[in-house]
C-alpha cells in the first residue's frame, strides 16, 4: 500500500532542514511538556532531544494513563477478579502494575481468570460466549480509548449482554493540563499536545492554555519530521511571543475532533472528578459512568469499596508525572528499580518516563531543566 | 497507550471493516468512524478506527515546510 505521506515524514533530509530552522530562529530558554507517553517514547526513540539547542527541554507530563491510575482502581479490578465466576479482562498493559497489594499479574498466577484482549470489543466477545459467567473490563485511558470502551457498553446494551460490566478507571486530558498550569511548579513555556488524544476531542478544550494562560500549545504527531516541525512551530510562538493553540498533525486532527465518537462517550459517560497518582483529585478530569448505564458498572455490581490504598514507598512516580524530577533523580532508579523488576508505574508502562529513560538512555536535553 | 496506527479500508462489513497496514490486514470495529468507506486511510487504535485520515492535509503540511526550506535556499 502506498502511504507516501508516511514516508515523507521519516525523510532525514526534511528532518535535517527542520532542525537548521529551528537552530537558526530559537534564542529563549524554552521548556516545552510532552503531555502523552506516546510522544515521551517517540522522541527518544528518533534522539530528537539530542539535535535539539541546548535552550531548549523537552519534558515528560503525565499522559501515560498506566502511570497515572492510582492504586485505589487496581485494588478494585484485583478485588473483583477474586470473585467466583468471573472472567477479569484488560489491556496487557495493566497487569505488571502494582496495587497495595497484590497485582492482576499476581492474581492470575494465582489462578484468576484474567484475559488480555486487544479490543474491547473482544471483552464483550468473551461476555457473550460465557453467558454463566460475568465478564468485566477493567478500563484505563484517555479520550483516544474512553470511546472504545462507549462503544463496548453500547454493544452489550444492544444485544441485551447482561453478563458484562466495565471498572472505569479513564481520564479526561485538558483539565489535567490547567492543574499542572495552575500549581505551575516548572515554569512551562509550550505544550506539545497528545496527537490521538485530539483526533477525538479536537482544539477547542485546549483554548485555555493560550488565552488564560497565554502559552503556546501545538497538536503534534509522532513521526520524526511531525515532532520537529511541531518543535519549531512551538518555538516560533515563544520567539514571536505570541500564545496560539495550533495543529502540525493536520491529517490525523480536525480542529473539531471525532464528534460521533464524543457524543457516543457521553452518552454512556460523564464527567467526574479522578484522583491522578502523584497529584491527587483533579476535579472534571475523570469519567463516571451515567445512571441509565449504571448496570455496566462493575464496581457498583460486585458491591466494591476499597476503604484505603496505599502509596509505594520509595517511588517517586508522582513527581515524575508533573515533570518536576526526572527519573534519574529517584533513588531506586536503575538499581532497584528495573523493568524486569518495577517498583512503580513509570517503570513498568512502556511508556512511562522512567521506563523509557532505562530503555533508551538518560537524554541530553531537559535533565538538568 | 494512545498510539493508532495509520491503515487502509479494504473491505466493510457491518460496523467492522478489514485494514491493511504493511502488508497485515486484520479486522477494526467502525463505530467511531460510520462514515468510512473502502480506500480511506484511517488512524486504528485498540481495534477501532478512531478518525479518517485527510490525505490532503499530509501532502499540505509537508509542502508548507518545504516552501520554507526552498525560500531558504534562494537567499542564501
Ligand atoms: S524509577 Fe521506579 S521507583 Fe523511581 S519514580 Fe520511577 S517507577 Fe517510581
Amino acid at each position: 500500500m502506498n502511504m507516501k505521506f508516511l514516508k515523507d515524514y521519516r525523510d532525514g533530509e526534511i528532518a535535517r532542514g527542520i532542525i537548521r530552522k529551528i537552530n537558526e530562529i530559537s534564542r529563549r530558554p524554552a521548556k516545552l511538556m510532552e503531555v502523552c507517553g506516546t510522544h515521551t517514547v517517540a522522541i527518544f526513540r528518533h534522539g530528537i532531544r539530542e539535535v535539539l539547542p541546548r535552550n531548549i527541554s523537552l519534558i515528560s507530563g503525565p499522559g501515560c494513563p498506566v502511570c497515572v491510575t492510582p492504586n485505589r482502581h487496581i485494588d478494585e479490578a484485583v478485588e473483583i477478579c477474586r470473585r467466583p465466576g468471573v472472567i477479569l479482562t484488560t489491556f496487557g498493559d495493566m497487569m505488571k502494575v502494582p496495587g497495595s497489594s497484590s497485582s492482576l499479574a499476581a492474581e492470575k498466577a494465582a489462578g484468576a481468570d484474567i484475559r488480555i484482549v486487544y479490543s474491547t470489543m473482544d471483552a464483550v466477545d468473551i461476555a457473550r460466549d460465557n453467558p454463566d459467567k460475568e465478564t468485566v473490563f477493567f478500563g484505563i485511558g484517555f479520550e483516544t480509548t474512553s470511546p472504545t470502551v462507549a462503544a463496548a457498553i453500547l454493544r452489550a446494551e444492544q444485544e441485551g449482554i447482561g453478563n458484562f460490566s466495565v471498572v472505569g478507571a479513564q481520564k479526561l486530558i485538558p483539565q489535567a493540563i490547567r492543574a499542572l498550569l495552575q500549581s505551575n511548579e516548572i515554569g512551562i513555556n509550550g505544550f506539545i499536545l497528545p496527537g490521538h488524544v485530539s483526533s477525538l476531542i479536537g482544539t477547542k478544550p485546549y483554548r485555555f492554555i493560550a488565552e488564560e494562560f497565554s502559552i503556546p500549545a501545538v497538536v503534534i504527531g509522532f513521526e520524526p519530521v511531525d515532532i520537529l516541525q511541531g518543535i519549531y512551530m512551538l518555538v516560533k510562538q515563544i520567539e514571536e511571543g505570541t500564545a496560539r493553540v495550533e495543529i502540525q498533525y493536520n491529517r490525523g486532527v480536525p480542529p473539531e475532533g471525532n464528534p460521533h465518537a464524543m457524543n457516543l462517550l457521553f452518552k454512556v459517560f460523564e464527567p467526574a472528578d479522578a484522583i491522578w497518582r502523584g497529584v491527587g483529585t483533579i476535579p472534571g478530569t475523570g469519567l463516571t459512568i451515567r445512571p441509565e448505564y449504571s448496570r455496566f458498572d462493575a464496581v457498583r455490581k460486585f458491591g466494591v469499596c476499597i476503604q484505603e490504598d496505599r502509596d509505594l514507598p520509595g517511588c517517586r512516580c508522582g513527581e515524575v508525572l508533573r515533570g518536576v524530577i526526572t527519573p534519574l533523580q529517584c533513588g531506586h532508579f536503575g538499581r532497584t528499580c528495573i523493568p524486569e523488576n518495577p517498583v512503580g508505574p513509570c517503570m513498568v508502562s512502556v511508556e512511562g518516563t522512567c521506563a523509557a529513560y532505562y530503555k533508551f538512555g538518560k537524554g541530553a536535553s531537559g535533565d538538568e531543566a | 497507550m494512545c498510539l493508532a496506527v495509520p491503515a487502509k479500508i479494504v473491505s466493510l462489513s457491518g460496523m467492522t471493516a478489514e485494514v491493511e497496514t504493511g502488508g497485515v490486514t486484520k479486522k477494526v470495529s467502525t463505530d467511531l468512524v460510520p462514515e468510512v468507506r473502502i480506500n480511506d486511510y484511517v488512524l486504528v487504535h485498540a481495534g477501532f478506527a478512531i478518525q479518517v485520515i485527510d490525505e490532503q492535509e499530509a501532502v499540505e503540511t509537508l509542502k508548507l515546510f518545504q516552501e520554507i526550506l526552498e525560500h531558504e535556499h534562494e537567499v542564501s
